[in-house]
């Protein structure tokens, strides 16, 4: 049975997809967006993280550790990633929830299990369930493994990816999928490759294959002012997104909400100057996407 | 016009929620000059069947300005009478209601007066209230200190029950004329009970002549107003009051109009014969007025927005009827002026068909134009309802006032088809007070008091010892510390449980016995079948289906208890049962670790976690096992509800730690929702949870969720909480209700209550003002999990 790596299940989750879905977060992430609002997604390997301000001074964790990662010093809790197996001993441990194992790693049937529980509501909702990430098909033994456990099952299937994937691995899974949430970032190249690390070439060849095999998807743009909210860049998707026989888009405004989870995840915020979008400017970049023809939602 | 609504209801609606409520001696006063005329000398039926007119006869008559449907219980809006017969305060009592922060009543000096020279002495020690406490055995009184349960009929009377169409169909001339014939059948040479029956029925008769003096006197206080009004539109509809009135309630209503005024008077006289639990309430009015809507829109005699006006104008008079003040343990579990009048929209009709129709959607605008606390409103669905329905209620529950709360009527119906009503009956029925079901104008289903699951696990274990005073009330089920499995401390609770609601039941069946000899409802009996005939009063068992309930309280708090003492002290063995009781015991003092690991690191119910919800579905079959089916003294039965109103934070005052990381004195949680903030996978989590416990063998439950702004923003959010509720109500859920409103504003109320006179906000089963809640209360509310929108 293949086994992953998620940071979370989130129920009753409403702006990825139709109706009333649950959405796996799976864990590892070949691009690393500057606006990125899950950073703790990026990173393939599961993460131990301290909370220094709910730590009681207990010690559990160092007690329970089994491969002595966990010390307390002078300094306060030292742990060693080097030593440390991410096994959640101290996690389970702690009564505080000071620690916290980012990435649990539950194979297929623990998902299904799971996701199935709300099962009513998917029914009652036309819901179902979404694999988002970090890049879901970087874990594509397992995406494929719970799409055909929930297909069998007759639940909704959701695929959220950036695209950036062998299309061998689209091949497998499409049958499978009832609908793709597909990102596109920029269409130009270069900016693509500066704010997100990589190049966007993959990522259209990808797109287009996927829609002319006639797979349904909901194009998703992130709205990050003064990246990829130009007028030019703006045109650019609409033209590849139409050229695509595609309608639906919907467009996310940038949040800053997530500069204090770089922090706890220990990395760089890029961007800590760039202001939300109003929702006049979405409005209007709305506006734009429907001259062209195009069914636009501003958000999930 | 101001949001749909009228100057005339602006003004009416400003007067309402302006006047200050007042005590009231009137009532007091009639009614002991009645005693004085007639106790000893008629029988207890006819006695008060004559106070009763005798108030009808003499109460000051109030018709306020503007206002097109008449009538007020006190001699002016928010002014309230006191019961003396159920309840005879002392100076002390009216001392603290004039007093007290919160649900005060103003007593002003003349009134204290007469309470002291007239009523006291006539009513002292002869009270219901003074019967029942001397009456009660020591162990009744030793659990009802301790907090085990409430008596909800020591300060008021047995009512929750509902109105249903009879009283659209019939006057009162016709209940005279049908009470006077069952009189004549009698037979006074074979039945034993023949002369009982003969008083009852007289004292229905005599009421039937109380309530049709009442409407005429609003009839020629209506035509003298008219005399010297100068303006020739009031003058004109104060002679159209007078018209009706003297119409209705003698004959049955002949238009929409008359159908409010008559069900008006018959409120007004439930309330004013008894200080009924509940009010009274008219049920599925939207059904009942339909026809008088449609045939007056078709022939052009009534149009939408004078339909619109008159109910406006009867829903204020809800609101300007306070409930009466209670004192002591009973203000405790109701700390609120809400009477719990519960307005049933929707739902099905008695053939099982689609009762929706335009009046519902008609009553949903009143509720988000008026904005005021009472009626409490609540919309009944059924899987035949349309969506539409669903998404028009939840455009105004997003409003954020806690109105209306949502039913699941198929479920109600199997509720009340389990119980053994028939089919006919029970689509007839729905629910009313907070979430109770009862077949409307056939059955009395009376609320009989909370009863504290959590003080029990307490006591059990203390092996019967109330930590909080020492004392030994309970019995012994040994010491825990020497339980070797979890099995053995349920087997406990169970046995303990056995015996604190055999103490409950027993007093029950005292006060039960009590208002039947003593406080018949005479006036009540008319209008509830099958009391005309069976000759027989409705406190005395006239109703077709009699139903007690006993409300259990804190399931969500005593299952994360168990689970954690399950989890940490049987299974993962973290700590032992002696330990765990010390914590307990230390209030977790010093105990920091212990505390949070209860909190953060052990299975919680709301989480649609089996570990814990199995728990909480072996304990609600306890509760309902030791009271489901139990026999009442008036041939009816026990049925369990989940509710609270506010007693889970009287009953969380008298229970000290517990092992869900709970400190002493804090609130339990309320009704089937689960601890406050321990539900952390959002609502379809809490949904699963709930709906684990068998709704259909209970007589209701009630399921709190506190939902954001923004997680209901658009079309779109409107119809993803239509699509949560269809499916709550798949899985035979009972009763939801939300909030919506967020934790930030609710803080923000509190440190700046003047800035938030206006914010309403749902409690249990019903809504209050936040500025009306005492501080537990406020931050209890403040505590429940909050979804958001992700």
């Amino acid at each position: 049975m293949s086994q992953g790596i998620i940071f979370n299940i989130q129920k009753y989750s409403l702006h990825d997809g139709p109706g009333i879905r649950t959405t796996v977060f799976l864990k590892g992430c070949p691009l690393s967006c500057w606006w990125c609002h899950n950073p703790e997604s990026q990173r393939k390997k599961g993460e131990f993280i301290f909370l220094r301000k709910k730590c009681i001074l207990c010690r559990d964790c160092e007690r329970v550790c089994l491969k002595a990662a966990v010390k307390f010093t002078e300094n306060g809790l030292c742990h060693d990633r080097e030593k440390c197996i991410l096994c959640g001993e101290c996690f389970k441990a702690c009564p505080s929830e000071a620690i916290e194992i980012l990435g649990k790693k539950p194979d297929v049937d623990e998902i299904v299990k799971e996701v199935e529980k709300d099962r009513i509501f998917y029914d009652e909702s036309g819901g179902g369930v979404t694999l988002s990430g970090g890049e879901p098909l970087m874990q594509i033994d397992f995406v494929d493994g719970i799409l055909t456990a929930l297909k069998e099952r007759g639940i909704h299937t959701v695929v959220d990816t950036s695209g950036y994937t062998s299309w061998e691995n689209f091949k497998r899974i499409q049958e499978k999928v009832d609908l793709f949430l597909y990102d596109i970032k920029h269409m130009d190249d270069e900016e693509h490759t500066k704010y997100t690390g990589i190049s966007n070439k993959l990522i259209l060849d990808n797109l287009k294959k996927l829609a002319l095999n006639g797979n349904k998807i909901w194009i998703r743009v992130p709205i990050i002012p003064s990246i990829n909210d130009d007028d030019l860049n703006i045109q650019r998707v609409c033209n590849y997104i139409l050229s695509l026989n595609l309608r639906d888009i919907f467009i996310l405004p940038y949040h800053n909400i997530a500069i204090d989870k770089y922090r706890r995840v220990d990395m760089e915020y890029k961007i800590p100057d760039i202001q939300e979008p109003s929702n006049k400017k979405m409005e209007e970049i709305a506006e734009k996407f429907k001259e062209c023809g195009l069914i636009v939602k501003i958000g999930g | 016009m101001k949001r749909g609504i009228n100057e005339r209801v602006q003004s009416l609606r400003e007067q309402s929620l302006t006047a200050l409520p007042r005590i009231s001696i009137e009532r007091a006063v009639l009614v002991t000059e009645a005693y004085k005329k007639y106790a000893g000398k008629v029988s207890v039926p006819v006695l008060r069947a004559l106070a009763f007119k005798h108030l009808c006869e003499n109460k000051k008559i109030c018709i306020n300005d503007g206002e097109l449907i008449v009538g007020e219980r006190g001699p002016a809006p928010q002014v309230t009478p006191t019961y003396p017969e159920l309840c005879c305060h002392t100076l002390e009592d009216l001392r603290i209601m004039d007093e007290r922060e919160k649900i005060a009543f103003k007593v002003d000096e003349e009134t204290r007066r007469i309470h002291e020279e007239m009523i006291i002495p006539y009513w002292q020690g002869k009270s219901i209230r003074n019967l029942i406490f001397e009456q009660m055995t020591k162990e009744w009184k030793y659990s009802y200190e301790a907090g085990i349960f409430t008596e909800f009929m020591e300060q008021r009377a047995p009512g929750h029950t509902v109105e249903d169409g009879k009283i659209y169909r019939k006057g009162f001339l016709d209940f005279k004329n049908e009470i006077e014939g069952r009189i004549k059948d009698l037979d006074f040479f074979n039945d034993p009970e023949a002369y009982d029956k003969q008083e009852q029925l007289r004292a229905m008769a005599i009421s039937c002549d109380g309530i049709i003096g009442f409407a005429r006197r609003h009839a020629e206080k209506a035509e003298e107003m008219a005399k010297h009004e100068m303006n020739p539109v009031r003058k004109q509809e104060l002679q159209d009051i007078a018209h009706v009135c003297r119409y209705v309630p003698a004959n049955a209503p002949r238009n929409f109009r008359e159908a409010l005024q008559m069900y008006w008077f018959v409120h007004l006289s439930v309330i004013t014969e008894l200080n009924t639990w509940d009010a009274f309430c008219p049920g599925k009015l939207d059904q009942h007025l339909y026809p008088f809507y449609k045939k007056e829109l078709e022939d052009g005699s009534l149009t939408r927005d004078k339909a619109k006006e008159f109910l406006q104008c009867f829903w204020i008079k809800f609101n300007n009827q306070p409930a009466p003040p209670k004192v002591g343990i009973t203000l405790e579990e109701s700390g609120t002026y809400t009477d719990f009048c519960n307005i049933n929209i929707g739902g099905i009709k008695p053939d099982g068909s689609d009762g929706v129709n335009d009046l519902s959607y008609l009553l949903l605008e009143i509720i988000e134009e008026m904005r005021i606390l009472q009626p409490s409103t609540n919309v009944q669905i059924s899987k035949k309802n349309p969506d539409h329905f669903i998404i028009k209620a939840a455009q105004v529950i997003r409003e954020g006032m806690g109105f209306p709360s949502v039913f699941n009527t198929d479920a109600v119906v199997e509720e009340l088809l389990r119980q053994g009503k028939t089919l006919e009956d029970a689509r007839c029925g729905g629910t009313s007070g907070c979430v109770e079901v009862g077949c409307f104008g056939k059955e009395a289903f009376i609320l009989t008091g909370y009863f504290n699951l959590v003080k029990v696990l307490e006591i059990t274990l203390h092996n019967g010892v109330d930590p909080r005073t020492g004392k030994r009330i309970g019995i012994e089920t040994g010491n825990p510390a020497k339980f070797k499995s979890f099995n053995e401390l349920l087997d406990g609770f169970n046995k303990q449980l056995h015996h604190f609601i055999n103490i409950k039941i027993r007093g029950n069946n005292l006060i039960e016995r009590m208002y039947a000899k003593y406080m018949p409802a005479t006036f009540m009996s008319i209008i509830i079948d099958d009391c005309i005939k069976k000759a027989k009063d409705y406190n005395a068992g006239g109703a077709r289906y009699n139903s007690r309930y006993i409300q259990a309280v804190g399931i969500g708090s005593i299952t994360d208890s168990l689970s954690s003492i399950k989890y940490n002290v049987f299974d993962e063995k973290k700590l032992s049962m002696e330990d765990l009781l010390k914590v307990l015991k230390a209030n977790f003092d010093g105990y920091e670790k212990e505390r949070l690991l209860f909190l953060n690191k052990t299975p919680k119910y709301g989480n649609d976690d089996d570990y814990a919800d199995d728990i909480m579905v072996k304990v609600f079959n306890i509760a309902h096992d030791a009271i489901n089916g139990r026999k009442t003294m008036n041939d009816g039965k026990y049925r369990i509800e989940m509710l609270p109103t506010t007693c889970h934070v009287y009953f969380g005052s008298v229970v000290g730690a517990t092992s869900d990381g709970r400190g002493a004195g804090l609130p339990l949680s309320e009704g089937i929702s689960p601890v406050q903030g321990a539900d952390r996978n959002g609502p379809t989590a809490v949904i699963k949870s709930a709906a684990k416990m068998d709704h259909l063998r209970t007589g209701g439950t009630l399921l709190n969720q506190k939902f954001t702004p923004n997680i209901m923003k658009g079309e779109e959010g409107l119809v993803k909480l239509k699509d949560l509720i269809r499916s709550y109500f798949k899985l035979d859920g009972h009763h939801i209700q939300f909030n919506v409103v967020d934790a930030e504003t609710l803080k923000e109320a509190q440190k700046n209550p003047e800035k938030y006179k206006n914010l309403i906000v749902r409690v249990a089963g019903y809504s209050d003002y936040f500025n009306n809640l005492n501080k537990n209360l406020q931050d209890e509310i403040i505590n429940r999990r909050e979804h958001k929108s992700f």
